[in-house]
């Protein structure tokens, strides 16, 4: 065992190039120890689940859900607040050398993606950085210790909301999101480098979710708008939009995690219905403003450091961005729990 | 909540005004009254008989507002039974679940859609709402791409169609595109050639091809010349030369009367991604085949005005 895994260090030196060549020395390792030992009992000891980003509020609902069944090791460099007393919390950047570590015993049975980062103050080269370069050391590790499953936390939004988009993108639609907003291309780039990971290791369970926009207590995009005050929309635009509450994003997860369910999922909520509606069930007063004032004001906005969000996100309430989430509930068995009302209502939890 | 502001869906300003109310209420009684007399009985017990895919928020998931297209029909209602008197053969023989309406493409201006529309919810049995494709870039219109999508038209892509079709929904299709929209007067009642993109869709989804001819659209407004090179400046999909502009009112297209004949529903069968020659065999026979209701009802159509 030792000696694989020394390989498989040295292996990880080697960055794009090695990848392949590693894959074909490990395969031919596993099929000896297959031979030799069987496969059954080196699975069996794995049973730790790392989660990334776990101080994120979805990080700490999916830790919650998870602690009690299994070991977690959450990796974040955050604080963990009110962290349950079995989860072990490393507080590194992914980054960091020291990541490997935590993937030392072997017995990581699987990793959850969640720490990407997408705060567009962050300098581009920051945010670049943290998202690829952190996530393609994490793969890295995944491979060289055989972690037998990976469940990366997209996002729908790397389809992005285009006027010629179907009613309903299916997971093989392109993704076509940094088109108009070119901060969110290092997400397109995770999304990317666990599908091409997802081909490399055929051995690791990759699961690529792509949830819609998540409500709850999150502190995204999507959540942040509606718990404006006076909730700004498009005048003359009123696209259908699909929601998801965290809670059955977590349990998507929990359904990824699964043995056997592999592959690139859509994962929206409730019905889809339009925006006008969402906001209606807020009950928030409302700012209609035409587009072509809207965007030069929000670029100045955004400029002078007095709005959260781009201009470029201004076409998610402007054009359709919907998903086709059929794969996920006939593999996955999911369905989400939470209806329309409970699912927007959640962002004033 | 009343029943009138279930029917109309009123801004949340303009909600909180009983001036602005009250409006609404009068405006949506005006309509539901004149719906009823053109249509014979009342909107609600003919929209219960619609098939349709609504979800809790009481849309469908294309953005379909059956209270929105209440109004886009009282206004195509009168188009249809006052201002160009429609005569419909044959809807009461059309499919019930899923079908594709291909019909001829004329006017300038899609009224013939809009009719088809009309005679699809007001003459056929059970009534219908039809989906069509528009334009993507009509996405990027305020107010535009709102009513669209709430009256049920949907951004024209494959996928669309393909899903519509597999919701058992009615969808027209016009496969001479803007070729045949913007034909001069001299080339009346030819059509230009198919597309062949309907009959894959029909035949991967199974689903029977209602031919469709449309009368009298030809004459609303006689184009002399078709200027492409104005077209292509003005990003326009044709620049027709209409001499009726130049007359008081001649903004109007002409009250001509139009015949909606539907044709008996056509099957078809074999491999969706063949060869486009096998392709075109099979438009053919439905191009024929509107070509021949086209020339009968020119030939049985006594004047063009009435």
């Amino acid at each position: 065992m030792t000696t694989r895994k020394k390989k498989g260090t040295l292996g990880g030196e080697g960055g794009l190039l090695g990848a392949p060549l590693r894959a074909k020395r490990r395969s031919a390792a596993k099929r000896q120890a297959g031979e030799l030992e069987g496969q059954a009992p080196l699975e069996h000891n794995k049973t730790k689940i790392v989660i990334t980003g776990i101080c994120g509020r979805l990080g700490r609902r999916l830790a919650r859900v998870l602690h009690r069944q299994r070991p977690v090791i959450g990796v974040d460099r955050r604080d963990f607040v009110g962290k349950p007393k079995d989860i072990e919390h490393q507080q590194l950047d992914l980054r960091r050398k020291k990541l490997k570590d935590v993937f030392r015993g072997g017995d990581v049975a699987a990793v959850v993606h969640l720490g990407v980062m997408h705060d567009p103050r962050v300098p581009m080269s920051e945010h670049h950085s943290w998202n690829v370069e952190g996530f393609s050391k994490l793969l890295d590790y995944v491979a060289q210790f055989e972690v037998p499953k990976l469940v990366v936390l997209s996002s729908a939004n790397v389809y992005g909301p285009q006027p010629h988009n179907p009613q309903f993108l299916s997971e093989e639609a392109p993704l076509l999101g940094g088109a108009r907003f070119s901060e969110i291309r290092d997400l397109i780039e995770v999304d990317m480098l666990a599908q091409s990971f997802f081909w490399k290791h055929p051995n690791v369970q990759t699961v690529v979710l792509r949830p819609v926009h998540i409500l709850g207590r999150v502190r995204n995009a999507a959540s942040n708008f509606l718990r404006l005050p006076r909730v700004p929309t498009l005048l003359g635009y009123d696209p259908m939009v699909q929601v998801i509450h965290e809670a059955d994003v977590v349990e998507a997860i929990v359904r990824a995690l699964e043995p056997g369910a592999r592959g690139i999922f859509n994962v929206a909520g409730p019905e889809a219905m339009p925006l006008s509606r969402v906001l209606r069930i807020l009950d928030r007063p409302t700012l209609p403003i035409p587009y072509s004032f809207a965007k030069p004001v929000m670029d100045r906005l955004w400029s002078f450091h007095l709005t959260s969000f781009p201009a470029p996100e201004l076409d998610h309430i402007r054009y359709v961005c919907m998903v086709d989430d059929r794969r996920a509930r006939k593999v996955l068995g999911y369905a989400p729990t939470r209806d329309a009302q409970e699912t927007v209502c959640a962002v004033e939890d | 909540m009343h029943a009138n502001e279930r029917s109309l869906t009123l801004p949340p300003w303009a909600a909180r005004s009983p001036i602005a109310r009250a409006l609404a209420g009068t405006l949506d009684r005006a309509v539901d009254r004149s719906l009823t007399g053109m249509l014979g009985e009342e909107f609600t017990g003919r929209l219960d008989r619609v098939p349709l895919n609504l979800g809790q928020s009481g849309v469908d998931p294309f953005g379909l507002d059956p209270q929105w297209t209440k109004y886009a029909l009282a206004a195509i209602a009168y188009l249809h039974r006052r201002y160009f008197r429609t005569e419909v053969f044959g809807a009461k023989s059309l499919p019930t679940g899923r079908v594709l309406l291909i019909s001829n493409h004329s006017g300038q201006v899609p009224i013939d859609g809009a009719l088809i529309g009309a005679a699809m919810f007001m003459d056929a049995e059970p009534p219908r709402f039809v989906r069509a494709m528009v334009e993507k870039w009509s996405q990027t219109l305020p107010f535009v791409a709102l009513l669209f999508s709430r009256v049920g038209q949907v951004v024209g892509v494959p996928e669309n169609a393909k899903r519509l079709l597999e919701q058992d929904e009615a969808l027209l299709v016009f496969p001479e595109g803007a070729r045949g929209i913007a034909k001069t007067f001299d080339k009346r009642y030819q059509l230009t050639p198919f597309g062949l993109g309907f009959m894959r869709l029909a035949i991967e989804t199974k689903t029977p091809v209602v031919p469709v001819a449309v009368i009298g659209g030809e004459e609303q407004y006689p184009s002399i010349a078709n200027i492409e090179s104005l077209a292509r400046i003005f990003r326009m999909p044709a620049f027709p030369i209409l001499p009726q502009l130049l007359l008081p009112g001649g903004m109007l297209p002409l009250p001509t009367r139009y015949r909606i004949h539907f044709g008996e529903p056509m099957r078809f069968e074999g491999d969706a991604d063949d060869d486009d020659s096998v392709m075109e065999e099979k438009v053919w026979v439905v191009q024929k085949t509107i070509q021949s209701m086209i020339n009968r009802g020119l030939r049985d159509r006594k004047h063009i005005f009435w």
